[in-house]
């Protein structure tokens, strides 16, 4: 660069002070298009269901009648029941498959094989029709059932959602396990811990900061396969929508009803997610 | 600085071999450490140093060769004229004896520093967790970290970990330390502090295995430096000798390659 570059009108003003100088920055055009696209396009979306064949006063009636508002309670209490029942068992079968025992380690290798392998759908259906296979259950000597007084849709339901998300969810467990550094376990014996204890208190809770971003996504993806539920008469929302509308004829105001209480659900759990992971990301940041 | 005599040493390594897949890490290493010495390992990095510390504790399982540490055989159980190997609760008893720490600190994330200081108190030894803390106190105080006991490991500098480490080590009242290249992975700067901190340890009558690269540590600290290459013991003897006129020539030819 020449020495006469440095006074000129425009450009690097070499070596000039820039202080005084106000500051322009760059105009970000295409966000600006893109949003007003969108903007466009949810009116047109909107106004297409405003006009649409839906009555939105049967929506807002059926939004909170009785049968409703007891398949949501019956979605939330599923979802947490099978999703703490998929945790307990995710855990026991990751530490299983962690396990230097090649016995526990082919038990959870197996379950998990078997539970993933198979539909839901199918899960749910054969722990409904159990009685088919064994017309009783207990234990010879100490108690007996029938099958079909045992395995009521909620039970089905559960264990056919808890039993399969295990599955999952041991997998998910055993990479947060994998993703905590060695030496953690290391010093952990060096100070005379157990391969449990330290699991206990070392290894899983710093795991658990990996876990949670995926099991927030588990639950979530949970809540929604409750509705399959509703094939063996479990009467959660989507089971209440249907039983409602086989009445009415009111189909796609009905699957609104059950649509919008599973977005509310979900924006709900959101939020909870957050303040999990805040809580088990102690000591990552810089300053608590 | 004289070693102090006692019959029995507290380490007694006999022939042990280590082989990690086909790398022989050890080939037959025999070595005494005396209670109350401080032992300072020197050697490169393959030398089968880090080894020989990680067998003491077991971290490593030998693949044979015995090891003794205060009179009671490592991993191993005579019964009958047949060795047993041990348990996991068996070991994990065994490794209450010795102290560790490593390279990488390896303090326990999510803990502060006073909470990694108490866990193996509380958790293994069974202690209340007031006394447990105040016994944590005091060991971060030696350290010089009493303010920073409520602060997490990711708030600490490397050498500040690395004496929380110390004192999370000694808070199980051990009757041997381990050190681990304990300054290997600091900046030069923080080097001083941690060294002070085993310097001081080494004083108040602590048996230490240090595997370092510090020899200016060693020759001011150590009883005795051994020098290993190749999974062997190559020379060993009190510091001013091995460090200031060693006999062998591959201790000769790493002395004059670390120090240049």
């Amino acid at each position: 660069m020449n020495a006469g570059d440095t006074v000129s009108k425009d450009g690097d003003h070499f070596l000039t002070d820039l202080a005084g100088l106000p500051l322009v920055r760059p105009r970000h055009w295409g966000r600006w298009g893109a949003a007003t696209v969108l903007v466009l396009l949810l009116a047109l979306l909107v106004r297409a269901f405003a006009l649409g064949q839906i009555e939105w006063a049967f929506v807002w009636r059926f939004l909170t009648v009785r049968s409703i508002l007891t398949g949501v309670a019956n979605t939330v209490v599923m979802s947490l029941c099978a999703m703490a029942l998929g945790i307990a068992l995710g855990v026991t079968a990751a530490v299983m498959r962690m396990s230097p025992n090649p016995v526990l380690r082919s038990v959870s290798a197996g379950y998990v094989w078997l539970f993933r392998g198979m539909p839901v759908i199918l899960q749910l259906l054969l722990w409904f029709n159990l009685a088919l296979v064994f017309p009783d259950l207990g234990i010879p000597g100490v108690w007996s059932a029938h099958t079909v007084d045992v395995m009521t849709p909620f039970v089905a339901a559960l264990l056919g959602l808890g039993v399969n998300q295990g599955a999952y969810t041991s997998e998910v467990v055993r990479a947060g396990i994998l993703s905590v550094d060695v030496g953690q376990h290391e010093a952990a014996q060096s100070i005379g811990m157990s391969r449990m204890k330290a699991l206990r208190r070392i290894i899983l809770p710093q795991a658990m900061r990996v876990v949670i971003p995926p099991m927030g996504n588990e639950f979530i993806g949970m809540i929604k396969l409750t509705s399959l539920a509703s094939v063996i008469q479990y009467a959660e929302v989507l089971h209440s929508a249907e039983n409602i509308y086989y009445a009415n004829s009111r189909v796609i105001e009905l699957l609104m009803v059950a649509g919008i209480w599973y977005l509310g659900i979900v924006s709900v759990l959101t939020p909870l997610q957050m303040l999990l992971e805040k809580r088990f990301s102690r000591g990552t940041g810089r300053r608590p | 600085m004289s070693i102090p005599q006692e019959a029995r040493p507290l380490v007694a390594i006999r022939n042990v071999s280590k082989h990690f897949g086909n790398f022989h890490a050890l080939k037959g290493v025999s070595l005494d450490v005396a209670s109350g010495e401080v032992l300072c390992i020197i050697g490169a990095s393959g030398s089968g140093k880090t080894t020989l510390l990680r067998c003491v504790n077991q971290l490593v399982a030998i693949d044979s060769g015995a090891i003794w540490i205060d009179g009671e055989l490592a991993g191993r159980r005579v019964v009958g004229g047949r060795v047993h190997a041990l348990g996991e609760t068996e070991i994990a008893r065994q490794r209450l004896r010795t102290g560790m720490v490593f390279q990488r600190f390896n303090l326990f994330a999510h803990m502060t520093a006073l909470e990694n200081v108490i866990e193996g108190p509380v958790q293994v030894l069974g202690q209340r967790r007031a006394a447990a803390e105040k016994t944590a106190l005091a060991l971060l105080d030696r350290v010089g970290l009493a303010s920073k006991s409520g602060n997490y490991p990711a708030q600490l500098s490397g050498g500040q970990q690395q004496r929380v480490a110390i004192a999370r080590a000694l808070a199980m009242q051990p009757q041997l330390m381990l050190f681990d290249e304990p300054t290997s992975a600091l900046d030069p700067e923080l080097v001083g502090e941690v060294l002070a901190v085993m310097q001081e340890l080494a004083r108040s009558g602590m048996t230490m295995i240090v595997v370092t690269h510090e020899l200016g540590f060693a020759r001011e600290v150590a009883h005795r430096v051994v020098f290993m290459d190749q999974g062997g013991i190559v020379e060993s003897g009190p510091a001013a000798e091995v460090l200031g006129a060693p006999r062998e020539e591959r201790t000769q030819a790493f002395l004059s390659a670390v120090i240049s």
